[in-house]
């Protein structure tokens, strides 16, 4: 009962529940017994020690509390774990890096085709121009030039329009001349334009696609042509670095131009066809590609589009295969082919003069 | 009301165990914390278990009196959090790298140390009151913690009389001292 009645007047002492004269009463009875002293201190630190329980107690209830409330009142809500699994979670991680490889992944393999279309080669044709001309300014020209070419309205009937332009040449004296397939491709009619501006209404007798050749016959009542050709059709090709010379209508008048063979083969290797290195533009396409003793050794035909000056010609051998096979076909056919230049001797100005009477300016109409 | 004022308001609060500032404080943080820990390989418990003692260290330091905010409560709960969130996750090995975070964080080790050191003696009190057994325990939590006094115990408890009760509970102090002071001296 002592210790209960001790415990009481500690407690009291320690909460400072006690008046002035028991406070003093229970400090002399602390420093006279040292039990009671150590007694006192241990119940302080005791009491300390269950205070700070509770108050955590009463805290940690109201944090229980809390929570309970708020989540009662949906403003906690569950939230379910955005990684759940190792792959995901990586996923989350990286998605960012990921993203941006894939992206340069992209744009590289995008640069890469870009780069491989751009520089690998073409196919041929887009590597190669044909040089019939496009004579969207042609017949305006013609127009205006009306009279010089006062037969042109005559008859070339009047609302048809010129399409496309190229240059061909005699075979003989009776009117069969030899032009570029690709230049009377899809022609409806078809007009030939001698070097004086007479024009002759022809027809396409024949057109070997794959040698790029046409034969054409002037069908009209006013061509006339006195002698023989003053060149020849020569069989064989020319060697390399042989001077040639080429004559065409690339524009209105004929026009002369003159290079060299420079390979023997055509574009790609092609053996039916060789390569000359002369200016040349749309229009030339069907001209004579002459050497200098003035014998037909090609056909003008293409330009190759990457290159400067780099122009290709069907072999002349081509011409007469396909003058054969037409004979074949058809009997009425008689093209008599000279293999012997007549302006052999000549000197260049001379031969041209000569020749240009033998080019014909093809004008194609397209319905 | 600046955000600071309002912080030191909250934090008062908090010191005093007002119900309203704690839950100002859970209801502006807790959602923080849920995504730090549940995105982290925890649960909706560990979240709420993580939380709830970071705002045991702050009730700490805002009861300790020294306590100067020297940043937003924000961001010292969220440091809390994630350190404590870390040492778990290392005591469970579930962790191998770096817990996620785009918060800023403070520097906490010294508060957490202190805070250590307050759980472990609290836990040692747990522990006492728990192998004291009932209805000891509900009687002593009675005086001490909710601060009845010895009438409306000994009613509440079916003692004849206060003094019963004040036996009964001297009786229990005495065991239970017994018990605390043999922990406490066991760890020490």
């Amino acid at each position: 009962m002592d210790q209960i009645v001790l415990l009481e007047a500690v407690e009291k002492y320690l909460r400072g529940e006690m008046n002035p004269a028991e406070s003093n009463a229970f400090d002399d009875m602390r420093k006279k017994s040292p039990e009671i002293d150590q007694f006192v201190v241990e119940h302080h630190y005791f009491l300390e020690q269950i205070e700070k329980y509770g108050e955590k107690k009463r805290f940690k209830a109201n944090l229980y509390d809390i929570h309970h409330t708020l989540k009662e009142n949906a403003e906690i809500k569950d939230l379910t774990p955005v990684n759940q699994g190792r792959i995901i979670q990586l996923w989350h991680r990286y998605r960012k890096v990921v993203a941006v490889a894939a992206s340069i992944a992209g744009i590289t393999a995008l640069l890469t085709s870009v780069l491989t279309t751009v520089l690998s080669p073409k196919a041929p044709v887009s590597d190669v121009e044909e040089l019939r001309k496009k004579v969207s300014n042609l017949e305006s020209r013609t127009n205006d030039q009306g009279r010089v070419l006062s037969d042109v309205k005559k008859k070339i009937e009047p609302g048809s329009t010129v399409k496309f332009g190229g240059t061909s040449f005699l075979l003989d004296g009776h009117g069969y001349l030899v032009t570029s397939a690709h230049v009377v491709k899809d022609a409806a009619r078809i007009y030939v334009q001698n070097n004086k501006g007479d024009d002759f209404h022809a027809d396409i007798l024949s057109t070997d696609i794959s040698r790029d050749i046409a034969i054409l016959r002037i069908n009209d009542s006013d061509f006339h042509f006195q002698g023989t050709l003053p060149y020849g059709i020569k069989k064989t090709t020319a060697d390399l670095s042989e001077p040639l010379y080429t004559l065409g209508y690339p524009k209105d008048e004929i026009v002369y131009n003159e290079g060299y063979l420079s390979a023997k083969t055509g574009l790609k290797g092609d053996t039916m066809a060789f390569q000359i290195s002369i200016s040349a533009n749309p229009g030339n396409s069907g001209g004579p590609v002459l050497n200098r003793n003035g014998e037909v050794i090609g056909i003008l035909n293409a330009r190759q589009t990457a290159a400067e000056g780099v122009v290709f010609a069907v072999k002349s051998e081509n011409i007469l295969r396909v003058i054969d096979e037409l004979k074949k076909s058809d009997s009425t056919v008689n093209i008599r082919i000279g293999g012997i230049s007549g302006v052999k001797a000549m000197d260049r100005s001379r031969q041209v003069k000569k020749i240009e009477e033998c080019i014909y300016m093809v004008k194609v109409i397209l319905q | 009301m600046s955000t600071l004022e309002k912080e030191r308001e909250l934090l008062k609060g908090l010191a005093d165990n007002e119900k309203s500032a704690i839950e100002a404080i859970y209801r502006d943080n807790y959602v923080l914390i849920q995504h730090l820990v549940v995105n982290n390989n925890g649960s909706e418990d560990d979240a709420r278990d993580v939380f709830q003692e970071a705002l045991m260290v702050l009730y700490e330091k805002a009861r300790s009196g020294t306590f100067e905010l020297n940043c937003q409560i924000r961001t010292y709960l969220y440091s809390v959090c994630k350190r404590l969130w870390l040492k778990r996750l290392q005591q469970i090995r579930r962790f191998d790298s770096q817990v996620e975070s785009l918060e800023a964080t403070v520097p906490v080790e010294e508060d957490l140390e202190i805070h250590e050191k307050l759980d472990f003696q609290y836990v040692t009190m747990r522990t006492a009151m728990g192998r004291i057994g009932e209805p000891c325990k509900s009687l002593l939590e009675a005086f001490y913690v909710h601060h009845k006094n010895m009438i409306e115990i000994a009613a509440f408890f079916g003692y004849t009389n206060a003094d019963n009760a004040k036996n009964q509970k001297y009786k229990c102090l005495m065991r239970l001292k017994k018990l605390f002071f043999a922990e406490y001296k066991n760890v020490n």
